[in-house]
């Protein structure tokens, strides 16, 4: 699993933090997205997928 | 049954939602997405902040591309309208005339835009709802100032703008367009900006921050339109000159006055070179005239987001009873769009999965029905300042807004209904302590309780 975000569309829901907290953060200053791991182990891919589904600006894709 | 696909009726998030839920809990049979408009599914938040701004080409608004739908083999048919539903049966009717019979049916038609009598016969006046209402939009609001004079961006005077409606869509359309020089008139028949999404201590505040950018708020009801003849270059319509206000309206909170003229009939005239008309939604039932389901304000489903047997709705269409706080509700909140959009997918999928129709052989093991019961979320930006609220702030008959940085707009506000903790609404608080007021109100929770939470999360260090 690969990661990418495209943060300039970020809405700050923080719902990805919620849903996979090693795989995602915010900024302190404005809330935007941080990637902590792009490709994280399989433990973690359906949080992942989760996350990417339920992001309200649609900033995060998973490619396989 | 054999063959019949699932339909999803709707593509924008919750629609899409739906349809990428289905595939991914293991429907293989037929699956058709039917949208009224012309375009791929777009996200709708950015079209009254990046997109009317100018700053996001429409091309980013996109949820999926092409080759990111592909695999969801959808049967997807653009451009093409429900026109009824035969719930019995299961059986749609589209407006090409086609009658699709399916094994399920998911309604995310969403809302449309509320708009004032002849308002749709006056060039200048416009809604905001679609993408092509916002690039009519922005396009007048590119260009400013009076018809062939030059835009704002190349030096030309702003335009006047008067928004109709000051609700959350209204706030934020004025905000970008005062960030883009035009004058703006936001007017309400609230005297407080989002008074019934946020109440009125914090809605004080924004309207504070509206006045301080030069937004002028005046309370009121629109009684119509004052138009010139139309421009042999604009079309057929006559073009907006002002907006009338019924009598008795009045700037708000101290706004200095004198903005507006009198009409020869009586009631203020605010004089517009465009009017956006921000006055809401109406559900978009009215294609549903079945008799078995109940459309009177939103499409009535159950706890499971179902309306009746193999019928399920989603997104800002869908009234349902959320379990948790034992009350029928409706959001038009992007985030429950899409998580309703998954939640009926799964129910339908858990309801037809004993009955084992074609092309669910090979499904995943069928799952429970769940009721669907989201911690709901909403934000709004204006200016610099981002709104975001867990839970029920509108109908509250409690709030308790603590200022925390009057100059910096670093608010936090606490909502009860019933002597319960329900909602809660964050402006400039760090982003981990905004995360863990979520769970304060995951549920309703007993007022003090609440507030030892609240403070607990927001303790320093």
């Amino acid at each position: 699993m690969k990661i990418t975000l495209d943060a300039d569309k970020c809405c700050a829901a923080g719902q990805c933090v919620l849903i996979a907290p090693e795989v995602f953060d915010q900024r302190d200053e404005d809330g935007v997205v941080v990637l902590l791991d792009a490709a994280p182990p399989a433990a973690q891919h359906d949080a992942v997928h989760e996350a990417a589904a339920i992001c309200p600006a649609a900033v995060i894709e998973v490619h396989a | 049954m054999t063959g019949l696909p699932i339909a999803v009726v709707g593509a924008s998030a919750a629609g899409l939602a739906a349809a990428e839920t289905l595939r991914r809990s293991g429907w293989r049979g037929p699956l058709t997405l039917i949208g009224d408009e012309p375009h791929l599914p777009y996200d709708r938040p950015p079209l009254s902040k990046q997109l009317l701004h100018g700053a996001w080409a429409p091309e980013k608004l996109l949820l999926r591309t092409t080759d990111q739908l592909a695999p969801l083999d959808l049967d997807l048919r653009l451009g093409t309208r429900a026109t009824g539903l035969d719930v019995a049966t299961r059986t749609l009717t589209l407006d090409d005339g086609t009658e699709l019979a399916c094994a399920g049916v998911i309604i995310a038609t969403g809302v449309a835009a509320r708009t004032l009598p002849g308002a749709d016969r006056i060039a200048g006046v416009h809604t905001l709802r679609t993408l092509d209402d916002a690039l009519a939009l922005r396009s007048r609001l590119a260009k400013g100032g009076a018809p062939g004079s030059e835009g704002v961006a190349a030096g030309g005077r702003g335009l006047r703008l008067v928004i109709v409606g000051n609700g959350v869509l209204g706030c934020e359309a004025a905000a970008v367009a005062r960030e883009l020089g035009h004058d703006v008139t936001l007017v309400g028949i609230e005297a407080t900006p989002m008074a019934a999404a946020v109440g009125t201590e914090v809605g004080e505040l924004l309207a504070e921050e509206h006045r301080a950018r030069g937004v002028r708020l005046v309370t009121g009801a629109v009684a119509g339109f004052e138009t010139a003849p139309a421009d042999p270059a604009d079309g057929g319509d006559p073009r907006v000159t002002a907006v009338r206000l019924a009598e008795g309206a009045a700037p708000s909170g101290g706004a200095p006055g004198g903005s507006g003229e009198t009409a020869p009939g009586g009631g203020r005239l605010l004089p517009a070179d465009l009017v956006l008309v921000a006055i809401g939604s109406r559900p978009a039932v009215e294609w549903l005239d079945d008799p078995a389901l109940d459309t009177g304000d939103g499409l009535r489903c159950d706890a499971y987001c179902a309306a009746a047997p193999g019928i399920y709705a989603a997104g800002d269409v869908a009234r349902w009873d959320h379990p948790v706080h034992g009350r029928p509700l409706r959001f038009e909140h992007r985030m429950n769009a899409t998580e309703q959009g998954m939640a009926a997918a799964r129910n339908l999928l858990a309801e037809l999965a004993p009955s084992a129709p074609a092309g669910a052989e090979e499904a995943a093991p069928a799952q429970e029905r769940r009721p669907f019961a989201p911690v709901p979320y909403f934000w709004s930006d204006q200016y610099a300042v981002k709104i975001q609220a867990y839970g029920l702030t509108a109908g509250a008959d409690r709030v308790e807004t603590t200022v925390v940085d009057r100059a910096e707009r670093r608010v936090l506000a606490l909502y009860g209904r019933d002597g319960s903790a329900v909602g809660v609404l964050i402006a400039g608080l760090p982003p981990r302590q905004v995360r863990a007021l979520r769970a304060v109100v995951a549920a309703p929770l007993p007022w003090e309780e609440a507030r030892e939470r609240i403070a607990a999360a927001t303790a320093p260090g």
